[in-house]
């Protein structure tokens, strides 16, 4: 049933990822009917672009459907195969896949019936499925792992009272069951699935593709398969290899998203077994484990843990706000009560984290809840004849729209619930509401809870001890670099201090230093299938806040005894903190007991005690436990000359994790107290291996003792150090936390977000299990010997250690210090070689940057080439046909000098190499050759999240569109320009404002998953039909599993980065512990790219701190067709590391804007073009001898690498290379021979573009009328490209292009479109309206017949007008979430708009006639907003954070204000505020609301217009206070050069 | 970090020297330091680089943005700590070091390079005049004995290393001081003798030993060494000079510049030299042949002997005035460089070859010379030819010669060991260990690099002592 390959090289199926399209159609009053059946398989036709097919196009990722029990249609089919059954209620249905093996399915079944019988019910007998795989045109690859799919039917036995027990009983034998089967060693177990088993719903699924679904399953078009509710569920899953089992519905939920914290959730779930009693379930409970079984999806084991919930007592929608609560804490919009609620279930449980549209039903109920982000979209509608649909997107049935009485969405937190039974709707303030009055949580949290902070214990602080800090530093690895670069700055300003460049230092385990234990662990983040989330600008979902002590029982829903919670706001703790948990028992008449146990052991038992003695401390933790000790505090305080600490990440997870295997952890709490921790790194792993809270002692010291030398400015005082150094903290776990989308500490805390590289599995597996590791390494005798190395460090006689730290040379080269790449030796080496244009000196640069023996930096330093059959140099390709694989990194103008930026385009265009925009736009200038036939047009044009200069021109002017979903040095973040980096021509560039600093969001609003990413190419593919279309992604564990769905998604590039690439600007934690080794990464995407037969269709580049010829032909036998060179470049121009590229003082003008400094530029082209000619050179000689003619015939053949022991050293021993030279079998090229199909032929606007070829060709204005529907997706943005290839950003003239369309548009209707197209939909549109507008025109409004009213109801989804740089767009209706985000100069009018509006803006117009969400200009920078506050609560909505509010002032008050008016306001309201301030809002916004009453004949807009004077004081003006700034800034220089211009005129 | 700005703000400041006409009537060292706050100042220029290339370009590896950013923020005593983590005599070199940190200085590319030689020095005499330079006593002894030949900056540094770790360290020096090439090789008005008395205070003081007047290999048999002590160290220096065998090199008034200096110093710090012993130069026309730093202390002591003219004679072409830094940076440049002593007065001649001396009565009266074209052949070698009908005769009354020196002396102690020499006549023995080819004997320095600089010299003496270190109890705390 399953084609997933099982584990080989470093392809792990546990990688896997997916997400989809969802919806349901239900009928209000439970009436079951065929129709709705139908209706469900329809919406899954109309979500087929959401799913995705494999290498072979009928090869579906999955699909299915859930429905209630049809008991018409059982009750007819049963007799035939002899079953009798009872009534409804009565019965319960198993819908189970068996092993196609006779034998096998045999033993299966008797299981199954063994169980049932053993509990009580009866087997009634078997049923045959029938299916038709040849109607439902299945492929080989499908066919080939099909189960036999047999419905069971049981009667219910005498020891169920009523059908919700029997309900209960089919829950526990599932359990039973399917655990019985997994321990048997059937040939193949996994062909075993029960789909589903109970008496009110039955799901049926596969690996299909949507229409497949009916065709297969024949039961489904019969028309007695009656259900008032059906589910449905598209998949797009990463890999091609999805397996039946893995389609959606599951038992309860279809989930749109991804639970970033399923590993730590799952964890806790089973620390929970012998914590947990249920009076619903009984001795029942103790059948179900494990409950949540390994290797399944995130999904799967969700439902899982909701089936738990419900069975064990709790409501539906009780168990969904408790497993994805809403964002409560910090929220001042909500009730007390709710509050209380959940945080008293916060206690109960960590939130089950990440985007999520999740549908759910028990066959009574159907509803469905979002994340606490709204990063997935769900909108619904309901019908004058009780029906409702929701679905991932509007359109996906054609229901008339005079029957509609409602269109709206599901919000952020929020919940929808259809009672069947009750017959009604039940809205989410009604559902929340009544669950937060059923019990009195205020006074319960009132009697339970204890802040720390309210903690009365008497404590004496222990001092800090001058005398032996050195010592003491230096036992814990402490570096001066640690103070100077990580610690002093944060003690200073309460922030992790930002550096530059990539990082060329050695990963730990090959550095041959002793190297921290949390250096060892890479952070995860999100990339492609879940978004990061911004904890700056929406901070407001995150939360820091940390339980320490026993869990509640989860299932004791009323217990009548409550259990003590003790909660800190953040899990650094002060050490007076400490010392008061530590005393906790003396405040809480001893229901708290803390025990304190050491991490030292003694040093003369020295590497070789250390196994024992953690061996000893889980023992002596264990029985702390059972000896009712409910804090455990580890500590290594009693570090000294005879005692080694054992290192407190170590120590920490293995207690955790014993005690998870004991059963016990959720029975205690689990606070560090440690002397190692020191940066952002080591609290995240400390949390991320289960540490409930942290105190830092020896690094409160250090800051103490470095304040009292005088080493901080003199306004710090010595109480400031510990409030800023635990703020700066904070800060950075949000940071660590949000780069993989956690937005609550509880959540991450025990959450192992993170991938080891160089440990030993065995290590791993013992005290890290579950983590993953990819490349083996040291072990504990390793580790064991670090830590005796570090101690001898203090405490043995080296003689400049008596006085000072080591010097580190982590962040910056030094002699005695860690290993660099990159040295005074190279860059010299490399410079002089390039300027004097002399091969040899090159030669001995790559020798040295090559030969790593005795100082190994890279994974790569490690391999060797086999032996080939040489040929002559002669026969291998030229050097020029080399250089045009070449290309370098996406370097912003912005964060490099236009100098240094066009130095390298016009390079790689004499080369027929391509260079990269970076993020930041392209001035339009560089699009016109030069005079000297030099270009310097970036033929990369790059699309990062902020969309800076991203116009359809732009676009239009691309060899290659790059997406980047992550950049190497900090992969999961976005980026800040500050504003002196924006001067004028930034500014231009990037349509923002000289002076005002621009923000890039941490994700792309409108990709949070997989099938958002393929809808982004698709746009991009649109605007520009020649370009090809790359993405950009970073090596972590994984990335194959990614790319594979982003090759699915029809990428025709990937980029594989490692983490060592560079940066502008960058935190230091960012820089040195996110991401891995491109050498993995590409590895792994290549085999898994095989494996799934897609390689062949996309092209290959690796990427990340690449210097020589042969780091090239590795990458090429790893599997890059192409190879990017970032640092490598910049060097070659002239950089030479100086690492301040984020202070704007980079003394060679390379990455600087400073006038002065540019100056002293000195690259040159030919610089450039002499480096990447001996690159070519160099991999033809290595080509010459493995005996390659040809770059493509070297492409994949990793056979011709192995590991050179010879340059191993004592660390490196344990690496093993072998999963990265893993040959793959598969019938799939190995490098890049076929393009990739992106259906463009059958696009509507093939039609529009032949309708508009008189405007195209010459001007002449053109209507075209169409209708639209959902499937339609990027309408009119083909048409822009075109309009944008012949007439740039200019466009045509306004209205050349009259698009009337009508129905539903499919998501990005009118993205990039450009100036002169006007599109005016009647009807409704999906997600991304508008996305990058370029100066066109959209407009929509409900169709006439409607009799909804537009003002209240939603006209479009979410991420609508993001990135727009030009135009207009007026909505008779309400927005979604994230409404003009990051507008950067369009003009738009809508009626409401969800949360998060206008983040990020930094230009532009918005006038909202309605109500907004909360957290509205978060970000914002520019542009202004005008709101209609008619409740005078919008202030509350609002992010005040850089935005002021203004009364919008009529126009006799604004005149007086302003003593002068200048601009065009009558320029058909395309107001361009840019040239004036404050003057005219009153004009600019009556006109904008005048038009928009034109074009959607807006009810709204008429009744504001017809009480002008009255609702112009309910408008609120929204303005960041920096472009206020800026603005006068300008209008004051403007009006001194008129002044000057006058005398002198 | 200094201040990310200080290099665009502030301008380097030179040391201020006393005026020439003043300098030049005696042996007193006439440069003086900047303020304590301009030196601040100077120390905000660095940029604190990421890759510090003055860091490498400094043969010592002083950590110089580490300490530039200490004193730029006023923390002397922990800059002291740092700069004496790597190097055992800042007040060494931060008087008479060439300093390749500055041209290596990333500031030096685009401007001014930092003025690292003079924080240096600022730093270490800060360190001696608030007493913070203390002995550092070895907490226990080992009982090793180790003898140490040669009192230069190799054989100090390793001495100092080697007691700091609790080993008996007796320093042997031929000469009737301890010192070296820096003692009696450098003029008094550069490098002021007191300054290394001062630092031997402190080396007696943590258990090293000097015993001066004793010749090893001449008055003393070198392998009485050897069964006296557990290690010993040849840091004898490289102190054969190079010759010019040509026509009339025997008249007198031709002396190896060293004769000059080392009886001149001598003279200064108060040593009788009988007038017939001591050379003066006094009203005479002098000639120097060899344009570097010896060259130009010749000039120096000449000038202040009142010598009537001085023409210093360089075979190698006049180096430009500016180098290319594009292509010479961060490393060493030819370019034109004026020594304090030649500013005092001299004439500089370039691409000059010497043919013959001339003389009466037996001593030297002139000197042919001719002048040289240098190009290079197909291999990249450099060749020399004389330009035809160029000669050129130059009043000599007095000719020094300091052309350097090619090797270790030979007889004597190493001829007595019979020690391996590499093809340049050093000693023989590679920089991880430090060996000779005889067990328990040890070389660092210039005995073993051949002729270098005095921060080379200490960077092998530390290196070395930690290499004795390692041999005598298998592994040591000294850095390399």
């Amino acid at each position: 049933m399953t084609q997933m390959p099982k584990k080989q090289g470093l392809y792990n199926a546990q990688h896997e990822h997916d997400a989809c399209g969802v919806g349901f159609v239900a009928h209000i009053k439970n009436q079951k009917s065929h129709d709705i059946v139908e209706k469900g398989l329809e919406i899954l036709l109309r979500l087929t672009h959401r799913g995705a097919a494999g290498a072979d196009p009928r090869e579906g990722d999955g699909a299915g459907i859930l429905i209630q029990i049809p008991d018409d249609f059982f009750q007819a089919v049963a007799p035939d195969s002899d079953i009798t059954l009872p009534a409804v209620g009565e019965y319960g249905v198993g819908m189970v896949f068996l092993p196609q093996d006779d034998a096998h399915r045999a033993a299966c079944e008797k299981i199954i019936e063994d169980t049932i019988t053993a509990e009580g019910q009866t087997v009634l007998g078997w049923r045959d499925v029938p299916v038709d795989a040849v109607r439902a045109d299945l492929p080989e690859s499908v066919l080939a792992c099909e189960p036999v799919t047999r419905q069971i039917f049981v009667g219910k036995g005498s020891n169920c009272a009523d059908q919700q027990a029997f309900e209960r009983k089919l829950f526990v034998i599932r359990k039973i069951f399917e655990n019985q089967i997994a321990d048997k060693a059937f040939g193949d177990k996994a062909k075993f699935y029960v789909n589903s088993l109970s008496t009110r719903t039955i799901v049926y699924k596969g690996m299909f593709l949507s229409h497949q679904v009916g065709a297969y399953f024949t039961d489904l078009s019969d028309a007695r398969m009656k259900s008032a509710l059906a589910l449905v569920h598209q998949r797009f899953s990463t890999n091609t290899f999805p397996s039946w089992e893995l389609a959606h519905p599951f038992r309860m939920v279809a989930h749109n998203g991804e639970i970033n914290t399923v590993r730590g959730n799952i964890n806790w779930m089973n620390a929970r077994r012998h914590s947990m009693k249920s009076k619903y379930l009984g001795d029942d409970l103790d059948k179900v484990w494990p409950l949540i079984p390994e290797n399944q999806s995130d999904t799967a084991c969700f439902d899982n843990a909701l089936e738990l919930l419900v069975m064990g007592g709790y409501s539906l929608t009780h168990a969904a706000m408790l497993l994805i609560p809403e964002a409560w804490s910090g929220n001042n919009l909500m009730d007390e009560k709710r509050k209380a609620f959940y945080e008293h279930h916060a206690a109960l449980m960590e939130p089950w984290d990440g985007p999520a549209a999740v549908a759910f039903t028990d066959g009574i109920q159907i509803g469905a809840t979002l994340d606490r982000n709204g990063l997935r979209p769900a909108r619904y509608l309901i019908t004058d004849d009780d029906l409702v649909v929701m679905a991932s997107e509007m359109g996906v049935l054609d229901i008339p729209e005079e029957k509609i009485i409602k269109k709206w969405r599901l919000q952020p937190g929020k919940m929808f619930l259809i009672d069947l039974e009750e017959g009604c709707i039940i809205d989410d303030s009604d559902i929340k509401d009544a669950l937060a009055l059923e019990r009195d949580y205020k006074k319960i949290l009132a009697e339970t809870q204890i802040q720390i902070e309210d903690l009365n214990v008497d404590v004496e602080v222990k001092q800090p001890q001058h005398d032996d800090l050195l010592n003491k530093q230096q036992a814990f690895g402490y570096t001066k670099e640690n103070l100077k670069f990580l610690m002093a700055p944060m003690a200073i300003t309460g922030m992790e201090a930002t550096g530059s460049m990539g990082n060329d230092t050695p990963h730990a385990v090959l550095s041959n230093r002793a190297k921290p234990l949390y250096n060892y662990f890479r952070q995860l983040f999100a990339q492609v299938t879940n978004p990061p989330i911004d904890p700056i600008r929406e901070e407001m979902v995150m939360s820091l806040t940390s339980f320490i002590g026993p869990n509640p029982n989860l299932l004791g829903l009323d217990d009548e005894e409550p259990t003590l919670r003790l909660e800190v706001h953040q899990p650094v703790l002060t050490n007076q903190d400490l010392e008061k948990v530590r005393n906790i028992h003396e405040a809480t008449q001893g229901k708290f007991r803390t025990l304190t146990l050491s991490m030292c052991y003694p040093a003369d038992s020295g590497a070789a005690g250390m196994g024992v003695a953690i061996e000893s401390l889980c023992k002596q933790a264990e029985r702390a436990v059972l000896d009712k000790f409910n804090i455990i505090i580890l500590s290594d305080r009693d570090m000294d000359e005879q005692h080694i600490p054992i290192p407190a990440l170590l120590a920490t997870s293995a207690v955790h994790q014993h005690l998870i295997t004991k059963g016990l952890r959720v029975e205690t709490g689990l606070v560090v107290e440690t002397g190692s921790a020191r940066e952002i790194q080591h609290f995240a792993t400390l949390a991320g291996f289960g540490a409930e809270a942290v105190n830092p002692y020896l690094a409160f010291e250090t800051l103490i003792d470095m304040h009292s030398r005088g080493h901080f400015p003199s306004d710090i005082t010595a109480s400031n150090i510990e409030p800023r150094f635990i703020k700066a903290m904070g800060k950075g776990l949000y940071k660590v936390m949000s780069k993989m989308g956690i937005s609550t500490y509880q959540s991450y805390c025990g959450a192992q977000i993170f991938e080891a590289f160089g440990l030993s599995s065995e290590f791993v597996d013992k005290y890290f299990k579950g983590t993953a590791t990819q490349i083996e390494g040291v072990g504990l005798d390793e580790i064991a010997k670090e830590a005796v190395m570090r101690h001898q460090l203090a405490y043995g006689n080296s003689m400049i250690h008596k006085k000072m730290l080591d010097v580190g040379g982590e962040y910056e080269w030094r002699v005695r210090g860690e290993q660099h790449a990159l040295t005074p030796e190279t860059i010299a080496k490399l410079q002089h070689a390039v300027r004097t244009n002399n091969y040899d000196l090159y030669k001995e640069f790559a020798d040295m940057i090559n030969n790593q023996k005795g100082r190994l930096i890279t994974l790569r330093g490690l391999f060797k080439f086999n032996k080939g059959n040489s040929i002559p140099l002669s026969e291998v390709e030229p050097a020029t046909n080399i250089v045009k694989r070449f290309a370098t990194g996406a370097m912003s103008f912005g964060s490099i000098s236009h100098e240094a930026h066009s130095t390298l385009a016009i390079a790689m265009n004499r080369l027929g190499g391509k260079s990269n925009t970076g993020e930041g736009g392209e001035e339009v200038e560089r699009f016109t050759p030069l005079a000297n036939g030099d270009s310097m047009r970036s033929a990369i044009k790059q699309v990062a999240s902020g969309r800076f200069g991203v116009t359809a021109e732009y676009l239009a002017n691309a060899d290659q569109i790059q997406i980047k979903m992550a950049q190497g040095a900090k992969p999961g973040e976005g980026g800040q320009l500050p504003g002196h980096k924006v001067d004028n021509r930034i500014g231009k560039v990037r349509h923002s404002t000289p002076g005002v600093g621009l923000i890039s969001p941490p994700p792309h609003h409108d990709i949070y998953s997989i099938e958002d990413l393929a809808q982004l190419i698709f746009d991009l593919k649109n605007t520009n039909t020649d370009a090809d279309i790359s993405v950009k992604l970073v090596s972590e564990i994984g990335v194959g599993t990614v790319a594979a769905g982003v090759v699915k998604a029809h990428a025709d590039h990937v980029v594989i980065a490692g983490h060592d690439g560079g940066t502008g600007a960058s935190p230091m934690t960012s820089i040195k512990y996110a991401g891995s080794a491109w050498e993995v990464g590409l590895a792994e995407t290549q085999q898994t790219l095989l494996l799934n037969r897609l390689r062949s269709r996309t092209r290959l580049q690796a990427d990340g701190q690449m210097r020589t010829g042969r780091d090239v032909a590795i990458a090429a036998l790893l599997g890059a067709d192409e190879v990017a060179f970032g640092t490598i470049a910049l060097i070659a121009e002239g950089c030479v590391m100086m690492r301040k590229c984020h202070l704007n003082t980079c003394p060679v003008g390379v990455a600087t804007q400073d006038a002065e400094l540019r100056k002293k530029f000195i690259g040159k082209p030919e610089d450039v073009v002499n480096y990447f000619m001996y690159v070519a050179e160099e991999t033809r000689e290595i080509m010459a001898e493995l005996g390659f003619k040809t770059f493509d015939e070297m492409v994949g053949r990793v056979d011709m690498l192995d590991t050179d022991d010879a340059v191993r050293h004592w660390k490196s021993e344990g690496i093993d290379l072998s999963p990265i030279f893993h040959q793959v079998e598969s019938s799939d090229n190995k490098s890049h021979s076929q393009s990739q199909d992106h259906g463009l032929d059958t696009l509507i606007d093939n039609k529009l573009i032949a309708e508009a070829q008189p405007a195209l060709e010459n001007k002449t204005p053109v209507v075209i009328n169409t209708g639209v529907c959902n499937v339609d997706r990027s309408f009119g943005t083909m048409l822009s490209g075109k309009v944008a290839k012949k007439y740039g950003h200019a466009g045509l003239p306004e209205d050349t292009i009259v698009i009337n369309a009508k129905g539903t548009a499919g998501q990005s209707l009118g993205a990039w479109l450009a100036r002169g197209v006007f599109i005016n939909l009647v009807g409704i549109g999906n997600d991304y309206v508008g996305k990058g507008l370029s100066g066109g025109r959209i407009t929509i409004r409900p169709p006439e017949e409607t009799p909804i009213k537009a003002e209240e109801n939603s006209i479009v989804g979410n991420t609508v007008l993001f990135g727009a740089v030009d135009g207009e767009a007026y909505f008779n209706g309400i927005a979604g979430e994230r409404f003009a985000v990051r507008n950067s100069g369009a003009v738009a009018v809508v009626e409401g708009v969800g949360d998060h509006g206008c983040e990020y803006m930094t230009g532009g117009t918005v006038v909202i006639l309605g109500e907004t969400g909360r957290n509205f200009a978060a970000g914002m920078s520019g542009g202004m907003a005008y709101v209609f506050d008619a409740s005078g609560a919008f202030e509350q909505r609002c992010n005040m954070a850089q935005v002021s509010l203004e009364p919008v002032l009529s126009e006799d008050a604004a005149l007086e204000n302003n003593y002068h008016l200048g601009g065009d306001l009558e320029t058909h309201g395309k107001v361009d505020i840019r040239h004036s301030l404050s003057q005219n809002d009153e004009k600019i916004l009556h006109q904008l609301i005048v038009r928009h009453v034109h074009y959607t004949n807006s009810a709204r807009g008429k009744e504001i217009l017809d009480n002008w004077d009255a609702s112009l004081e309910k408008f609120v003006k929204v303005i960041p206070v920096d472009y206020k700034r800026a603005l006068a800034e300008r209008e004051a220089e403007q009006k001194t050069k008129q002044v000057k211009e006058s005398a002198h005129g | 970090m200094g201040k990310p700005t200080g290099f665009k703000e502030f301008e380097r400041q030179n040391l201020t020297y006393a005026p020439v006409a003043e300098r030049v009537t005696n042996f007193k060292e006439f440069s003086k330091l900047p303020a304590e706050d301009d030196l601040k100042t100077q120390g905000a220029r660095c940029m604190d680089c990421g890759i510090p290339f003055c860091h490498n370009g400094c043969p010592v590896n002083n950590i110089i943005p580490d300490w530039n950013d200490l004193v730029y923020h006023g923390h002397w005593r922990e800059a002291l700590d740092t700069l004496h983590s790597t190097n055992n005599f800042p007040e060494f070199t931060g008087r008479i070091c060439p300093a390749p940190c500055e041209e290596a200085c990333t500031v030096n590319l685009i401007g001014d390079a930092v003025t690292i030689k003079n924080i240096e020095l600022s730093i270490v005499e800060k360190g001696f005049e608030n007493n913070w330079i203390q002995p550092e006593i070895a907490a226990e002894k080992t009982g090793k004995k180790v003898a140490i030949v040669g009192s230069g900056p190799a054989g100090l540094a390793c001495a100092q290393q080697l007691a700091r770790v609790g080993h008996d360290v007796v320093v042997f020096e031929k000469e009737n001081r301890i010192g070296g090439l820096m003692r009696y090789g450098i003029p008094n008005f550069k490098f002021d003798k007191a300054v290394i008395d001062r630092r031997m205070e402190q080396m007696r003081a943590e258990g090293v030993e000097f015993r001066v007047n004793q010749h090893i290999g001449v008055d003393i048999p070198a392998k009485s060494l050897l069964d006296e002590f557990d290690a010993v160290v040849l840091t004898g220096g490289s102190e054969k000079p190079r010759d010019l065998p040509i026509e009339g090199r025997d008249l007198q008034g031709i002396h190896f510049a060293m004769e000059l200096l080392t009886k001149q110093t001598k003279r200064v710090l108060g040593d009788d030299i009988p007038e017939d012993e001591f050379i003066s130069t006094k009203g005479q026309h002098v000639v120097v042949i060899g344009g570097g730093d010896t060259g130009s202390d010749c000039i120096g002591t000449s000038n202040r002997h009142g010598a009537a003219s001085i023409t210093q004679l360089e075979i190698m072409p006049a180096p430009p005035e500016e180098p290319n830094k594009l292509i010479t940076w961060p490393d060493w440049p030819m370019k034109m460089r004026t020594s304090t002593s030649q500013e005092e007065g001299c004439e500089r001649d370039f691409a000059v070859t010497t043919k013959r001396f001339i003389g009466e009565n037996g001593k030297v009266t002139g000197i042919v010379c001719a002048r040289v074209d240098w190009s290079q052949d197909d291999s990249g070698q450099w060749k020399m030819t004389e330009i035809k009908g160029s000669e050129f005769t130059l009043k000599a009354d007095k000719v020094f010669l300091a052309m350097g020196f090619v090797h270790p002396v030979h007889e004597g102690m190493l001829d007595e060991l019979g020690l391996a020499k590499d093809a340049r006549g050093n000693v023989s023995a590679n920089m991880n260990d430090y060996k000779t080819s005889l067990d328990k004997v040890f070389s660092a320095g210039d005995m073993r690099r051949g002729q270098s600089l005095v921060v080379w010299a200490i960077r092998e003496g530390r290196q070395c002592a930690a290499a004795v270190d390692t041999y005598l109890m298998g592994e040591t705390g000294l850095p390399r």
